[in-house]
């Protein structure tokens, strides 16, 4: 149990995003509804409510290594529009988890839409573990659930961020957006799954700089698109110095789906290595038979290759 | 027991791939070997349903396996392991071993299938069956997942091809132990010379009929003289 009273269905949506009541200690902070529920600081890790804006600032002390940090958002209302900043500021020599993520349980008639725009701003040789998972569920002829998320990531030297991105129901509108500038040796692994249906549309976009010498970034997608809903993926990434980078887009398209793939990388030094792959095609039929000749039948062959996919 | 009767597969534009195959698989070991295109992996490929003949019968035990599909075939009771085993991006070779063997499997158990096969267990069970892994590696991950079906019949299709550095003998064991599990037959499909020796029947096909069915001692010395012209045979 936790202590902040929270109601199970509340507890329930949060679960959905990898969030436990039991998370909800130490530093975190829990926003409902459009409005801060509650929040916490420890010795390390310091949150507090912005004065400008909705959102909050995390601090993390110089030489914080070990600690989670949960920072979760729900909508259980119909209709909500919530718009959110959330910056990160950690010091040196870190070694942090943050679990972000927004679920929306959406039974009316109105859209309901999560905007976060988180803001990280990495010190020297620090290290960020950062994931987040988006969730919808509508009732039938309900509203639209939409979440555009940003992020924005600016490494300074020798710091290494490794973001884990899931999107896999219910989120019927996403465009999201995520931007990295790298110092020296810094280093920045992306990977995102998305599974999209019905009429559903994903637009996802990835700018990174690689500013610093030996700075490289890893960014890869791995997407299903099935019935009649549409992805684009974007990938643009700069080599401006010696640094390699690396993005991979592979999706699986079904049904009435379609999915655009348009990775761009620009060297602009001689030392620039940057490697694009991107992949689109319906799951190949030897893969189905292969899996039928184990005793699973032609849809569970395909559950579990979507699943392996994008698990 | 095996029995396919007049058996044919004409493809769409007409070509004759098998014609009026009749044949009863009753022995622990048999080989199905003959020259390419003489329509062995099209034979394979029919049993296991994963190409629909143009005419003939196939039961199992008694069982007409004939209108089955390849998920009917499979649970009851035929496996093939593929001479290109297909690769997947995001399942383990933990996932697909679990598969075959039809329930989650322990991580001793898993091991068990990977160590009959000579990889070390440890260094593969979590890995994804995609480009990482060699043709070889690949190759023994599918006969693990055919030890782990273990059913009546399982058909290999070209099982040595890429094993070259795991031997020929830890292969036909593989086999022995395989039999001494499910008691049924395997059927492989092969032109390498110590396969079709330790075969109990040796099956001929050759312009998609079979030009001979015999024992070893009847069958080999034929394809060592030539006299069944058969110029696949000495193949290492």
């Amino acid at each position: 149990m936790n202590g902040l009273n929270i109601s199970s269905d509340k507890l329930s949506m949060l679960s959905k995003i990898n969030v436990m009541a039991e998370n909800l200690t130490g530093a975190f902070s829990l926003r409902v509804d459009g409005s801060p529920y509650a929040k916490g600081s420890s010795p390390n890790v310091t949150i507090s409510a912005k004065k400008d804006l909705p959102g909050i600032d995390i601090r993390v002390k110089d030489g914080t290594v070990g600690e989670k940090i949960h920072i979760p958002v729900i909508l259980t209302q119909s209709g909500i529009k919530d718009l959110v900043y959330n910056d990160f500021y950690i010091g040196e020599n870190c070694d942090i988890e943050i679990v972000a993520g927004c679920g929306i349980h959406n039974h009316g008639h109105e859209d309901s839409a999560h905007d976060g725009i988180h803001s990280f701003h990495i010190g020297k040789n620090s290290r960020v573990y950062y994931s987040e998972k988006h969730y919808g569920e509508n009732a039938p002829e309900s509203g639209k659930n939409i979440m555009n998320p940003t992020t924005i990531i600016d490494i300074a030297e020798g710091g290494y961020m490794e973001m884990d991105t899931v999107q896999i129901q219910g989120v019927d509108n996403t465009i999201r957006t995520t931007k990295g500038k790298l110092g020296d040796k810094a280093t920045l692994k992306i990977t995102e799954r998305i599974m999209t249906d019905g009429d559903q549309y994903a637009e996802t976009r990835f700018e990174v700089d690689l500013d610093g010498e030996e700075s490289g970034t890893h960014v890869i997608s791995r997407s299903v698109a099935r019935e009649n809903s549409k992805q684009l993926y974007v990938s643009n990434v700069n080599g401006n110095n010696k640094c390699s980078g690396h993005t991979e887009c592979d999706a699986i398209i079904m049904d009435a789906a379609s999915v655009s793939a348009v990775p761009k990388i620009s060297a602009n030094s001689t030392d620039a290595s940057l490697i694009h792959e991107a992949a689109i095609g319906k799951i190949a039929g030897e893969q189905l038979i292969k899996l039928m000749t184990l005793g699973l039948t032609e849809k569970e062959a395909e559950d579990k290759i979507i699943n392996g996919f994008i698990q | 027991m095996l029995e396919i009767k007049n058996l044919s597969y004409v493809t769409p534009e007409g070509k004759i791939i098998l014609d009026d195959i009749n044949l009863t698989v009753d022995k622990k070991f048999v080989a199905i070997t003959g020259p390419n295109g003489s329509g062995k992996s099209t034979l394979a490929k029919i049993i296991a349903g994963i190409i629909t003949p143009t005419k003939g019968s196939i039961t199992l035990d008694g069982v007409d396996l004939t209108n089955m599909s390849v998920t009917e075939r499979a649970r009851s009771g035929v496996s093939f392991a593929f001479q290109q085993p297909v690769r997947f991006k995001g399942i383990t070779v933990m996932d697909i071993i679990s598969i075959a063997a039809g329930r989650e499997l322990s991580l001793d158990e898993a091991c068990e299938y990977l160590s009959e096969v000579g990889l070390c267990a440890r260094d593969y069970i979590n890995r994804e069956i995609n480009e990482s892994l060699s043709g070889g590696e690949l190759k023994r991950i599918e006969i693990a997942t055919a030890f782990a079906r273990s059913t009546k019949l399982t058909i290999f299709d070209e099982p040595e091809a890429g094993i070259d550095l795991w031997s020929f003998q830890s292969l036909i064991k593989v086999f022995e132990r395989m039999y001494e599990k499910t008691n049924g037959s395997i059927m492989i499909i092969s032109h390498q010379e110590r396969i079709l020796s330790f075969s109990e029947q040796i099956i001929l096909l050759k312009g998609g009929t079979i030009a001979a069915v015999g024992g070893k001692s009847d069958i080999l010395p034929h394809l060592m003289n030539g006299d069944l012209k058969f110029e696949c045979a000495r193949r290492a």
